[in-house]
């Protein structure tokens, strides 16, 4: 193997990490402290109040529709009822929106991660006239908002053939992300050199050096810019509302609002709507929330 | 986490220095332009997109500004027409005024309720990630779930929170009707929404203060507000100025709930720049004339970040 070498090193580096992470688990405040009892009782009420719009959500949902004007408002059903669900799943492509918005979703995120890496690997790495510029101008797209280049790209994705198709969700989204690359590099700037200069020895090229060593070594900002990329597209309403016309194209959010329009006032079947595209969301989220949490916060403090 | 990070990549200066060292012995020109030929090729996809899906459709929006196009006709320039028209539009007058409205009301609600928040979770001890995630759920929530519940909430004739405010003798307004309460109503469910981000941001910051300061405070007999207002939100000034900065264009750009709660007919005191821009490019399409008003939104937006980043000297405090 002429790799060892390198991967000794990667793995030193990472016991390094997590050694570091273990001792920031927060020392103080561990157990139980009865003077914190108002405090407590505090954050349980803002935690109910907070949850609140979400619990209306679900039991609304099960309610028969003659029990929403009832005064006064009662937040369980009187008698449970899953025709709300039934209304939905049949007066909107639910299914197919599921597929679509995880295809959408899961592609953007993959190309975001590859693409992302490899420019940052360059622009951190690799010594080529104008980088510093190139690198100026990524960073000075984030400033631009979203509804000023939408309009060009409306028009380009329509030369392309590609409106009312997933791609023009996928691809300009999935090419272009100025953050990503951004965050990205800050990570490659911090991995030693000698790792690199390890593979060189052990004669690795470019393309061995960023697979073997640099990729494996980004899985902390990886997977934080994925819960983003992953979340963000999701849950965008924006894109697919303006890019999407046909109902088996639709993403979950644009499946909402056209059901909302479809079925005006049948409020307890618009909240099984919302459930349904709510739900999975907010399952993935209970069981993963430290990931999700502490991928956002990081998503955010590098910049 | 805040912390592994700091570790990790080190500020601009000193990994600058250790790039330095990168092998390039002057003369090998072929090994030179065999990076760039590297550079490219890692690059390539990136650029791609930075020219297809930004540089390019940036430009043709400026184009489109000057011009008046419907999308299928001939382009025709019309010089600054579109710009003055913009200026002269009575509805846009208003939502332009609604968004800062909004703007105003949104931004220091979450600025403010995330920090406090913030700060009693981080008092909570091992609890604080149960609690973190009743506030987090709406953020994973997508907008329009959020606007569906709230269009519920907020709807007087089925409204539990309405019913709430008459039994304690409140008034019960039409809240998405009223055009006194539209903008409010939409900016609480807004702050509703984006609270957990917040608090998730405060508290990286929060804990990455050192606790040897509190200590030392401690010992010189400080109070919890005394060690707030000298400790707490100076070393914080670096976050709150990234959140309120980032908060505001967010807030300038709010869409979603708007778009939802009224479809294509919202009332004029309900409107957004953005919901104008949407209305007017992809309804009527206008392209031109809505190009125009994103222009004006992107120079908005740099004036106020800009403004921002020249008031950060009295405020801001950094460490190093």
């Amino acid at each position: 193997m002429t790799t060892t070498r390198a991967e000794l090193a990667i793995h030193a580096a990472e016991e390094v990490e997590t050694k570091e992470y273990g001792k920031r688990t927060d020392e103080e405040g561990r157990g139980f402290r009865p003077s914190r009892i108002p405090l407590h009782i505090l954050l349980i009420i803002f935690s109910i109040l907070m949850f609140i719009p979400f619990m209306w959500m679900v039991f609304s949902a099960f309610k028969p529709l003659d029990e929403i004007f009832m005064r006064p408002p009662k937040m369980l059903p009187n008698n449970w009822t899953v025709e709300g669900f039934r209304t939905a799943w049949e007066g909107a492509p639910f299914a197919s929106a599921y597929v679509n918005s995880f295809l959408v979703a899961s592609l953007v995120t993959i190309l975001t991660l590859l693409t992302c890496a490899m420019a940052a690997y360059a622009f951190a790495r690799i010594r080529f006239p104008g980088s510093n510029v190139l690198f100026g101008i990524f960073l000075a797209t984030m400033m631009v908002p979203f509804q000023l280049t939408i309009i060009p790209l409306y028009i380009i994705l329509g030369q392309l053939q590609w409106i009312d198709t997933l791609l023009a969700l996928i691809v300009p989204a999935g090419l272009f992300n100025a953050f990503g690359v951004f965050l990205m590099r800050q990570y490659v700037r911090g991995i030693p050199l000698e790792l690199e200069e390890a593979a060189a020895i052990d004669g690795a090229g470019r393309i061995r050096t960023f697979t073997t060593i640099i990729l494996p070594l980004l899985k902390t900002p990886m997977t934080a810019l994925g819960i983003f990329v992953f979340l963000g597209q999701w849950n965008d309403f924006f894109r697919p509302l303006i890019f999407l016309n046909s109902e088996e194209k639709f993403t979950i959010p644009l499946v909402v609002n056209y059901f909302k329009g479809a079925y005006a006032s049948d409020w307890t079947s618009l909240m099984a709507a919302t459930t349904m595209a709510a739900l999975p969301m907010l399952i993935v989220f209970i069981i993963a929330q430290k990931q999700i949490v502490e991928g956002i916060a990081l998503s955010g403090s590098k910049t | 986490m805040a912390t592994t990070v700091e570790g990790r990549s080190t500020p601009d200066g000193t990994v600058a220095s250790g790039s330095e060292l990168v092998r390039t012995t002057p003369g090998m020109k072929r090994k030179r332009r065999q990076d760039s030929l590297w550079a490219l090729a890692f690059l390539s996809p990136q650029l791609v997109g930075l020219l297809v899906f930004m540089l390019g459709p940036l430009i043709f929006a400026v184009i489109l500004g000057f011009s008046s196009w419907d999308g299928f006709g001939s382009r025709t320039f019309v010089g600054f027409d579109n710009f003055i028209g913009v200026l002269q539009d009575q509805q846009l007058r208003q939502s332009w005024i609604n968004t800062a409205w909004f703007t105003v009301l949104q931004l220091p609600g979450l600025m403010i309720t995330g920090f406090l928040f913030a700060f009693l979770l981080q008092k909570a001890g091992q609890l604080k990630s149960v609690y973190r995630v009743f506030f987090f759920a709406p953020q994973v929530t997508s907008s329009i779930a959020v606007a569906a519940i709230w269009l519920w909430l907020l709807n007087p004739e089925i409204s539990p929170l309405n019913t709430f405010l008459a039994r304690i003798g409140l008034p019960t307004p039409d809240w998405l009707q009223d055009p006194a309460t539209a903008i409010p109503a939409i900016a609480f469910v807004s702050v509703w929404q984006a609270l957990g981000y917040m608090i998730v941001m405060y508290m990286a910051g929060i804990e990455s203060v050192p606790k040897a300061l509190y200590e030392a405070a401690d010992i010189d007999g400080a109070n919890e507000w005394q060690k707030m207002r000298k400790i707490t939100i100076p070393l914080l000034s670096p976050t709150i100025l990234f959140l309120s900065i980032t908060s505001i264009i967010g807030s300038f750009q709010v869409f979603d709930y708007i778009f939802f709660f009224y479809e294509t007919t919202a009332p004029s005191n309900a409107r957004t720049i953005v919901y104008e821009i949407v209305n007017i490019a992809f309804r009527e399409f206008r392209f031109g004339f809505a190009s125009a008003i994103a222009i004006y939104l992107f120079i908005v937006l740099l004036i106020v970040t800009g403004l921002q980043l020249l008031a950060q000297k009295r405020w801001v405090y950094y460490t190093e």
